[in-house]
């Protein structure tokens, strides 16, 4: 092996293991994956985020988490989105497409969908 | 397809032995009888540290910290995790696990910095891809192409890098004499013999991070003109040699190992040697005559392997864990290894935290940690309430530290001060149960079967100490005995051949120093305080007695009697003080005195 060949290499395989890394890691996505979230499609969304982070070269930013049901159930999948300076937000009806929408639009392009955002539940609720 | 989980299963050999190995088949296995293998990708990495609490398994990205994992759980972690995305809480640490919350937030890791363990728990030791990922080898192509020879000595000097080992000599120093040594054959040796009761920590290191070992050599056989490492490492740590065995081999087949190195014109090359376990030849003189073919025993300094080591050429000789300090200084810059520690001491120590703790396991602290801070915070105390005694560190070679220095901040300088000394970072938690006449017996015992026998100072020295101790125990012990004990000692440590001898003193002496009351005590009043020694020890039936007999039937020396229903007694003239009868006896009516 060269010096190049071994940074190339180097340069691979950072991605691969960086995304198990959670320090350093700004922006959150977050999908609600309760047997709700699931039987709606919620694993689907959840390839889809993984494929538009490594197609856009996120990983190194975007952690991808799981949950479970965060109580919206009319409205799975549900997706919660934290990026840093930008108000937190939950995305209801998350598909694949939307998925896309998301990464492209609110991560990449710092912008609110606001059609699909869905209010928090109340703060009695959530103090629970 | 890229994976959306990773589950981390720690392969140290702590956990090995208490099943990781089957817990690793079983997740591999439902994550494919669930479907969802190509979701989650498991791997098998070296020592988190935290081995009371093992098997660990770390599952990501929700940082689920899994103690105490059985094979059965996989089901459990793969079928609720991995599809649902629901964690475990029977099965984490912090039952009261808040969401997001790191693992670095455990009390275990919160004051630990892991420079030598960086790698451990994180990626796949048996995967030079995943080392590479984490900066690995970029050292190697600083060295190879970026800074002379005199650059990288000059840059471990800054760091103010000093031998792991136990002696604490400075690296860098040790690098420039065996650069300037004359010669066109030099050696590179790995000094992997780790042998003090208790300790750890090198071993875990070679499981978890092998290739920090190899990198660090090859760094080294630049620097000095060397073209021949070996590895030193015994023959009881089976996974390590695998994984040292693997890593070479993976190092040959990318070039990082073997004649011109990444295109540099560099060759290289390392080999391992087993060692039969003999505690002697983890000194560096007796090491080398080990692998030249030799018997193991110790040559006079000088001439330091540096000038005349391995078949009378310059040798670099250097522990596990300094080696593998050296390529993070190298990536990372002196300045910033420089700025961790404490004035004395550069960098972070890694100790084998062992004995009557809460938390036993591995523990990496910055230079300068005081020993409340590693006992108590990290360690979690003092296992079942117990009262704090001491704690001895380096092994054999150490002295016992006893509670007044637990604030004293940790670094080489300040263990000799203590009486001790950092050897290689073995750290034994002692509690109030704990006879310290009785542990010095024990390493002087230990000494007495791994003194080489060629000077007479620890041959004979440590032979008549332990006599001397032996006799304190059995309440034989005289007051002179005490002076003696201490004229031998001091006599070893001025004139033993190496460093063997010259510690096997230490933790009589420091115990002598720090608990002489409990001295008094064996030797004056015949006692042991803590009921250690047996010797000194009198069973005695309480009037709780109600005579029922199931003392004296368990009694192997039949030396209790009494009539049923009445109050029994022992025979003091037979009683072998074995404690049996103690153990029976349902109604708390026997007494140690």
């Amino acid at each position: 092996m060269t010096l190049e060949e071994l940074r190339k290499l180097r340069g691979q395989m950072k991605t691969e293991v960086e995304k198990r890394n959670t320090e350093g890691k700004t922006i959150q996505i977050i999908v609600g994956m309760g047997t709700c979230g699931i039987a709606s499609g919620a694993k689907e969304t959840l390839n889809a985020f993984l494929k538009e982070i490594e197609e856009k070269g996120l990983a190194d930013h975007v952690m991808l988490r799981q949950t479970g049901c965060m109580g919206l159930c009319a409205n799975e999948p549900t997706v919660e989105v934290i990026v840093p300076d930008m108000p937190k937000v939950i995305y209801g009806n998350v598909n694949a497409k939307v998925a896309k929408e998301i990464i492209e639009k609110h991560i990449i392009g710092k912008q609110l969908l606001d059609k699909l955002i869905i209010d928090r539940p109340a703060a009695d609720i959530m103090s629970k | 397809m890229a994976y959306s989980h990773y589950i981390l299963v720690c392969g140290g050999t702590a956990c090995e032995s208490s099943s990781s190995k089957a817990i690793l088949e079983n997740l591999k296995k439902e994550a494919k009888a669930l479907g969802v293998e190509n979701e989650v990708q498991i791997v098998q990495t070296g020592c988190f540290g935290f081995c009371e609490k093992g098997p660990i398994v770390k599952v990501l990205p929700e940082d689920s910290f899994y103690v105490n994992v059985t094979p059965d759980d996989a089901h459990e972690i793969i079928a609720e995790q991995i599809v649902k995305g629901r964690e475990v809480p029977r099965l984490l640490y912090d039952k009261n696990k808040k969401k997001n919350e790191e693992v670095s937030d455990i009390p275990f890791y919160k004051k630990q910095v892991r420079i030598v363990l960086r790698n451990c728990g994180v990626i796949n030791p048996e995967s030079i891809e995943e080392y590479i990922a984490r900066d690995g080898y970029m050292a190697l192509e600083k060295a190879l192409f970026e800074m002379t020879q005199e650059q990288i000595i000059d840059e471990i000097k800054k760091a103010g890098l000093r031998g792991r080992g136990g002696a604490g000599f400075p690296t860098g120093m040790k690098w420039e004499a065996g650069y300037k040594a004359a010669g066109d054959i030099k050696y590179v040796v790995c000094n992997a013999d780790e042998g003090d009761p208790g300790a750890y920590m090198n071993r875990s290191t070679i499981e978890g991070d092998p290739h920090s070992i190899l990198e660090a050599m090859t760094i080294c056989g630049k620097t000095i003109g060397s073209h021949m490492g070996f590895i030193y490492i015994r023959a009881e740590y089976p996974l390590a040699v695998h994984r040292l065995e693997k890593a070479i081999k993976q190092s040959h087949e990318k070039g990082l190992l073997g004649k011109n190195i990444l295109g540099s014109g560099f060759d290289f090359d390392i080999e391992i040697r087993l060692g039969a376990g003999a505690f002697v030849c983890g000194e560096e003189t007796a090491l080398l005559r080990s692998i030249e073919g030799k018997r193991g025993m110790p040559t006079p300094k000088p001439p330091f392997p540096a000038q005349a080591g391995l078949w009378g050429k310059p040798t670099i000789i250097n522990n596990v864990e300094t080696w593998a300090n050296i390529p993070i200084i190298l990536t990372k810059g002196a300045d910033w290894f420089s700025k961790i520690g404490d004035a004395d001491s550069k960098g972070t120590k890694v100790f084998a935290l062992t004995g009557k703790i809460e938390n036993s396991g591995l523990v990496e602290v910055p230079m300068g940690t005081t020993l409340r801070e590693i006992i108590f915070e990290i360690g979690g105390g003092i296992k079942n309430g117990k009262k704090f005694k001491g704690v001895q560190t380096g092994g054999p070679s150490g002295g016992i530290i006893s509670d007044k220095e637990l604030d004293v901040p940790i670094d080489y300088g300040a263990l000799i001060r203590m009486g001790s000394m950092m050897g290689s970072g073995g750290m034994i938690v002692m509690d109030e149960d704990d006879c310290v006449v009785d542990i010095a017996k024990f390493y002087m015992e230990f000494c007495v079967d791994e003194s080489c026998g060629k000077c007479s100072p620890c041959r004979i020295g440590t032979r008549q100490m332990y006599t001397i101790l032996d006799q304190i125990s059995r309440g034989n012990g005289t007051m002179q005995d005490l002076q003696k004990l201490e004229d031998i000692g001091n006599a070893m440590k001025a004139c033993s051949l190496c460093a063997l001898g010259q510690s096997a003193p230490n933790p009589t002496l420091s115990t002598l120093k720090k608990f002489r009351d409990e001295y008094l005590a064996h030797v004056q009043d015949k006692k042991c305080p803590s009921g250690k020694c047996k010797h000194l020890l009198t069973f005695f039936i309480t009037e709780k007695c109600i005579g029922c007999g199931a003392c004296a039937r368990q009694c192997p020396a039949n030396c209790i009697s009494g009539e049923k229903k009445t109050r029994h007694v022992i025979d003091q003239s037979k009683c072998l003080k074995c404690g049996a009868c103690e153990r029976t006896c349902h109604f708390h009516a026997i007494e140690k005195r």
